[in-house]
């Protein structure tokens, strides 16, 4: 099993034709999703087939609104590839037709467009994951999203991250050490996301499938204290966290809209607090996630607690080197 | 963004959010026209002089001489960011005070020893002041809304409040279906102790506040402190106002209140190329791919017993152009002893990194070890680029080998 996406899940395309859209549907193509429309407004009763660059496997069905795509192809997710100028729009038409997952991927939507969005998902049929994030893949079945497919591999933790890249380096080291995983969930970097990092622990603690939990954080915001609060009343499952920014400046906003440390609230090493008083396996350094994951996963099976001594590897020499 | 103070109070003049009389001024002669044409001869007793750089603590921060470092002084009295004036001869005092300041650096608990220049000054009238409150505007991330904060607590620092004394803060939520209501304000001017004419200008002022903060797609919006006159006004005696960089496509008027002198100059130049750069104090620069990335590599760093001297994000699209202009821009830095360059390559692949690099090198000269760890799409043709160029680069194969390569240079 999965959370969110497998390979039923039928996909539509907002912001279709454009660079991103046109480039990224075909990757999405490529690995398997079941890409059923596009909407691109004015396009409407078109094919699409891609552009001078970037051809795709398969035509896709252009609409003009979402509500008709919807009627006609039975999408029950969409992914937002649309300019930040117009993306909350996009996410509100999605809303409004009814789909239960939307992904947006689009970066500089302004808060007060999300407040909107995020009132008006209060009560509705869907659920939104982004703006500002990588997308949603379960491995060998569906990717939505931007994330790289060949570095991912089906198996047994689930994922959840605020950040692109970051998230890459996480699964490339779980693929490495054969583990793999169940579905990965980048939630995104502005101050206002349809989806916490609470809301994805409660589906993976859920999942017969998902083995262990990998959450990855930042600095700013109160969401990894949030989770950890759960995590240490109801998940049994090894939780592996790891927090970035803790040489972050306050004050400042380090690439991610959402990442700042503001009035002495939201700094890495509160967060870490937190976590490891909930039984979180937190790493010092992201280069350690997948032996972290790997001896949490092996020691369950063995024992029943883990010791914190084991699941901080002295795998990296990195950990000892003091600080100047 | 963030905008001065005299340019916040220029807009919430707009939105008949009350303040005193004031002029911003650009030089001492024009603080010693001004002050004698605007205030002394039109009755002004007293003024205050105020020095507009964005960083807070100004009226306990010292003016040190830009070149000696020496504390400034006027007679036997410390200059600092904010003086009150009073008395005869009103526009020659503002002129020696303004003279003691334009040009020199403003040290303040936020700006650090290197302090900020101030090129720009406000006089204001003086008001007769009976309390001072405290107003805020922001987004609450826990709830996603926007929520009005009060404090009876005006002038003061208003995080030491909030840990020490929370009951003397009260708050309203705007519900986004609903907007910003007049009962709220009342309850808020209740919660604040105010009555008679103090709460009938108290609706008004907060009304017209959260309407700019909403106009303006602000960020944060802070009052503090907002004063009651004893004549019973209501007045913005300060304003700290930031713009949601997001929205600042739909608010084209408001790019002049931009000041560049207040940003690092290589932040600016990298805003050039829309790379994401932030200088900081260490001796590692760092080029990334990726915010969360990026901020765990200047960890790393730190761990590995460097300390990074930048944050830089190449972002997904990175072209050749565009790592040859980072590079370059993180070479700049003097401070920089050795670089590191990680990149996960997902969109990106590897392979034009490479050639970025290499390309940066060719213009760029670079005496430090360059440490280079590319993972991911064509991350082997990447690094078959670095080692067939002639250049000399400590290849790194993944970020543990990375981190030991750093610890390496620092340990030689």
């Amino acid at each position: 099993m999965s959370v969110l996406v497998n390979k039923n899940t039928r996909l539509l395309v907002q912001g279709l034709t454009g660079t991103e859209g046109t480039f990224h549907t075909s990757q999405m193509l490529e690995y398997g999703t079941k890409v059923v429309a596009g909407v691109t407004p004015g396009k409407g009763g078109t094919s699409y087939k891609g552009n001078d660059v970037v051809k795709l496997i398969k035509a896709v069905p252009v609409f003009n609104t979402v509500s008709e795509a919807v009627s006609k192809t039975k999408a029950n997710a969409s992914v937002i590839f649309v300019p930040p100028a117009f993306a909350a729009d996009a996410i509100l038409e999605a809303i409004e037709a009814k789909i239960a997952l939307i992904i947006c991927i689009s970066e500089g939507i302004p808060i007060k467009d999300m407040i909107v969005v995020k009132s008006a998902l209060e009560g509705s049929n869907s659920i939104l994951i982004g703006p500002n994030c990588p997308g949603v893949i379960t491995p060998g079945e569906a990717k939505i999203g931007i994330m790289p497919g060949f570095i991912h591999s089906k198996g047994r933790v689930g994922v959840v991250s605020r950040s692109g890249t970051l998230t890459y380096e996480a699964v490339k080291q779980l693929t490495d050490e054969g583990l793999g995983q169940t579905t990965c969930i980048g939630i995104g970097g502005d101050p206002i996301i349809g989806t916490q990092f609470i809301d994805v622990i409660k589906l993976f603690n859920a999942d017969p499938e998902t083995e262990a939990i990998m959450m990855i954080g930042e600095i700013g915001g109160n969401a990894e204290e949030t989770a950890a609060a759960y995590i240490k009343e109801f998940v049994t499952k090894p939780v592996i966290g790891f927090i970035a920014g803790r040489t972050a400046p306050p004050g400042r906003r380090m690439g991610h809209a959402g990442a700042i440390v503001s009035g002495g609230q939201g700094t890495a090493e509160s967060k870490i607090a937190v976590m490891k008083d909930a039984g979180i396996f937190v790493v010092e350094t992201p280069g350690t996630l997948g032996a972290t994951c790997a001896l949490a996963l092996k020691n369950i099976k063995t024992k029943k607690t883990i010791s914190k001594k084991i699941a901080e590897p002295k795998a990296s020499k990195v950990v000892k080197v003091s600080k100047k | 963004m963030n905008i001065h103070e005299y340019q916040a109070k220029e807009l919430l003049k707009k939105y008949n959010v009350p303040v005193l009389k004031s002029q911003a001024v650009f030089s001492s002669a024009e603080a010693g026209k001004v002050a004698f044409e605007m205030f002394e001869s039109q009755g002004s007793k007293v003024v205050v002089l105020k020095s507009q750089v964005h960083a807070g603590g100004r009226g306990k921060g010292v003016v040190h001489d830009i070149k000696t470092n020496a504390e400034k002084k006027v007679g036997d009295k410390t200059v600092r960011g904010v003086t009150v004036i009073a008395g005869g001869e009103l526009s020659d005092k503002v002129f020696k005070y303004a003279d003691a300041t334009f040009g020199n650096k403003l040290v303040t608990i936020q700006t650090g020893a290197a302090g900020a220049i101030v090129n720009r000054m406000l006089i204001e009238d003086g008001a007769s002041i009976q309390k001072e409150y405290y107003v805020s505007i922001l987004l609450d991330r826990q709830t996603s809304k926007n929520i009005v904060m009060c404090s009876t607590e005006g002038g003061m620092d208003i995080e030491k409040v909030a840990e020490e004394t929370p009951e003397r803060i009260i708050k309203e939520t705007i519900e986004p279906k609903i907007g910003f209501q007049g009962y709220q304000a009342r309850r808020l001017a209740f919660g604040l102790g105010l009555s008679g004419d103090g709460f009938k200008n108290f609706i008004p002022f907060i009304m017209n506040l959260v309407r700019a903060y909403e106009d303006l797609d602000c960020s944060m919006m802070e009052i503090n402190p907002m004063v009651l006159t004893t004549d019973g006004k209501i007045l913005a005696l300060d304003a700290k106002v930031n713009f949601d960089d997001n929205s600042l496509y739909r608010h084209k008027d408001l790019l002049v209140y931009r000041d560049i002198a207040e940003e690092s100059e290589l932040e600016v130049e990298a805003s050039k190329y829309d790379l994401n750069y932030i200088k900081l104090d260490g001796n590692v620069g760092c080029m990334v791919n990726g915010a969360g990335l990026a901020m765990a590599t200047m960890d790393m760093i730190q761990m590995a017993g460097g300390a990074p001297a930048n944050f830089l994000d190449v972002g997904g699209g990175a072209n050749v152009e565009r790592i040859s202009n980072a590079f370059r821009i993180m070479m700049s830095d003097k401070d920089v002893k050795a670089v590191l360059i990680n990149i996960f390559g997902g969109i990106v692949r590897c392979d034009r990194v490479a050639e970025g690099i290499i390309q940066a090198l060719k213009t760029v000269k670079v005496t430090v070890p360059v440490i280079v760890r590319l993972d991911g799409t064509n991350a082997i043709e990447g690094a078959e680029k670095l080692k067939n160029s002639g250049m000399e680069f400590k290849v790194a194969v993944n970020f543990n080998d990375a981190a030991a390569k750093v610890s390496e240079v620092f340990a030689a």
